[in-house]
């Protein structure tokens, strides 16, 4: 098992969607929400993952198809 | 050291204990250096900053290192240059450009990885790494060298040669990930959470931070103990303005310097700006953006101190300026030919974010104002190469001077 921290960001098309309940639903995989601003036009959610690293990522792959866009929770770390 | 007391989360205020570690446990927000300022105001004077060390180590009082145990190659204490020229041609009699591209890996990063690769030491890590496309590895695997440490520097497999050299000539071990500038990212913080190594700007990052507050302490000392009145900063991850109005405040409550007015202006390039957009849109909310822009050093599109650097603007009465893709070139030979300061693109982006800022007013003529020019020219000269246009000439009198009419140079 491992926890994965991550940063969902919500294109506003997304917003309504219940994408978190359904990671926990269809994936094998526990989802602990630590900060979140949603909005009308945007919003994101910082959270952990716990779970098996090969179920963590079929999670994220599905997350990504939908149009969420998902980061590291420190934000970019690649600098000029 | 006994300035420190402790890390504390940015957004819920929890303390931790100075480690490498950069996020809460509680709610993953950033970390943040905090000082015992009391103890610093006991200590320090302009008197003993003056007699320092003739580089950002004469401020080492308000960083979060040891003196004796500095990693030091002399970065900081850069020329601070009134420009009547420039200001002349953009409406300015108080202009000054804080020139920090001549550090010794020719850029900024050089002041927040002195504090990085001297923190990392005092941890016990015997190996820096960093992931990057320029400035930051050059940094980072020069001040490796000098102390004797092992670097791991990771660069996109496609990343033109020449802005490698800068880093390899240090001999760190350079790894070319071969994937988009996400995965490079996404492997990189992986990396940064799982091996033994000080990861400058990850598990190091909020000691590397401070490095960008002696920006704000030299400027304030080379205007004679005083804070401008505007900055204009570039904004990558949008640290180094939070870190500047820092400086500045720091430098105030210690007496050091009197009240700070100083409106803090931040420019990006129009093709990456989510911290104007969101100016733009009167929202603390950061939207992540795709970089594409020719300022290579500023192409963050998620910027992690993105809200930070908002609310220092909406502290200090600032703006957020953009800087469109079609003017940096130009802002770069407009520095160049009036004050003899060739910078790369991001100097490009300041110099037409300071021209906007002009036009529109938020800068008065008479106002002290200082820009800051962050890297040198010499790391993005395709930016410029239209500027050769040599007059050709044989190499004999009669043929210089028939070139020279033709050229109706004389």
């Amino acid at each position: 098992m491992v926890n994965k921290r991550i940063k969902f960001t919500f294109p506003p098309v997304l917003i309504t969607e219940p994408v978190i309940h359904k990671i926990g639903q269809d994936f094998d995989v526990v989802t602990n929400i630590r900060r979140a601003d949603v909005r009308e036009e945007m919003g994101w959610v910082v959270l952990e993952l716990t779970g098996s690293t090969e179920e963590i990522d079929r999670s994220l792959d599905w997350v990504r198809s939908l149009g969420v866009r998902i980061d590291p929770v420190g934000g970019d770390v690649v600098e000029g | 050291m006994p300035s420190i007391s402790a890390l504390i989360c940015r957004s819920c205020g929890r303390e931790y204990p100075v480690e490498p570690i950069n996020a809460c446990d509680y709610c993953f927000g950033p970390l943040e250096v905090a000082y015992n300022y009391e103890a610093i105001s006991k200590v320090i004077s302009r008197k003993k900053i003056e007699s320092g060390p003739y580089s950002m180590l004469r401020y080492h009082d308000l960083l979060p290192i040891d003196l004796e145990n500095a990693v030091e190659i002399n970065a900081g204490f850069t020329p601070l240059m009134k420009c009547s020229n420039l200001g002349k041609a953009l409406g300015l009699e108080n202009l000054y450009i804080k020139n920090d591209s001549v550090n010794p890996t020719f850029s900024f990063k050089d002041r927040v990885v002195t504090v990085a690769a001297t923190k990392a030491r005092e941890f016990g890590f015997d190996t820096l790494a960093c992931a990057s496309t320029g400035n930051l590895a050059c940094s980072v695997a020069a001040h490796a060298a000098r102390a004797g440490m092992k670097a791991f520097v990771f660069i996109p497999a496609d990343l033109e040669r020449g802005k490698v050299v800068g880093a390899a000539v240090y001999n760190p071990t350079l790894i070319a990930v071969d994937g988009s500038y996400d995965e490079v990212n996404r492997l990189c913080s992986e990396i940064g959470d799982n091996y033994p190594w000080a990861f400058v700007n990850i598990n190091i990052r909020p000691f590397y931070a401070e490095g960008s507050k002696t920006l704000a302490y030299e400027v304030a000392e080379q205007l004679g103990w005083k804070a401008p009145d505007h900055t204009v900063v570039p904004a990558a991850s949008g640290s180094m303005s939070t870190k500047i109005w820092k400086g500045l405040k720091e430098f105030s409550n210690l007496g050091l310097i009197g009240k700070v007015n100083t409106r803090m202006h931040v420019a990006q390039p129009e093709g990456c700006s989510p911290i104007i957009e969101a100016y733009d849109s009167k929202t603390l909310q950061v939207k992540p953006v795709k970089a594409n822009t020719i300022a290579k050093s500023l192409a963050i599109g998620n910027p992690t101190d993105g809200i930070y650097a908002l609310k220092t603007i909406q502290e200090s009465k600032g703006s957020a300026v953009v800087a469109m893709e079609s003017e940096i070139a130009d802002s770069i030979k407009l520095l160049a030919e009036t004050e003899g300061i060739f910078t790369e693109t991001a100097g490009g982006v300041v110099i037409s974010g300071l021209k906007r800022l002009v036009n529109e007013g938020k800068i008065k003529r008479d106002e002290l104002t200082v820009a800051y020019i962050t890297g040198n020219g010499l790391k993005t000269i395709e930016a410029v190469e239209d500027a050769v246009k040599p007059v050709f000439t044989k190499p004999n009198l009669e043929a210089f001077e028939e070139s020279m009419h033709a050229g109706a140079t004389l």
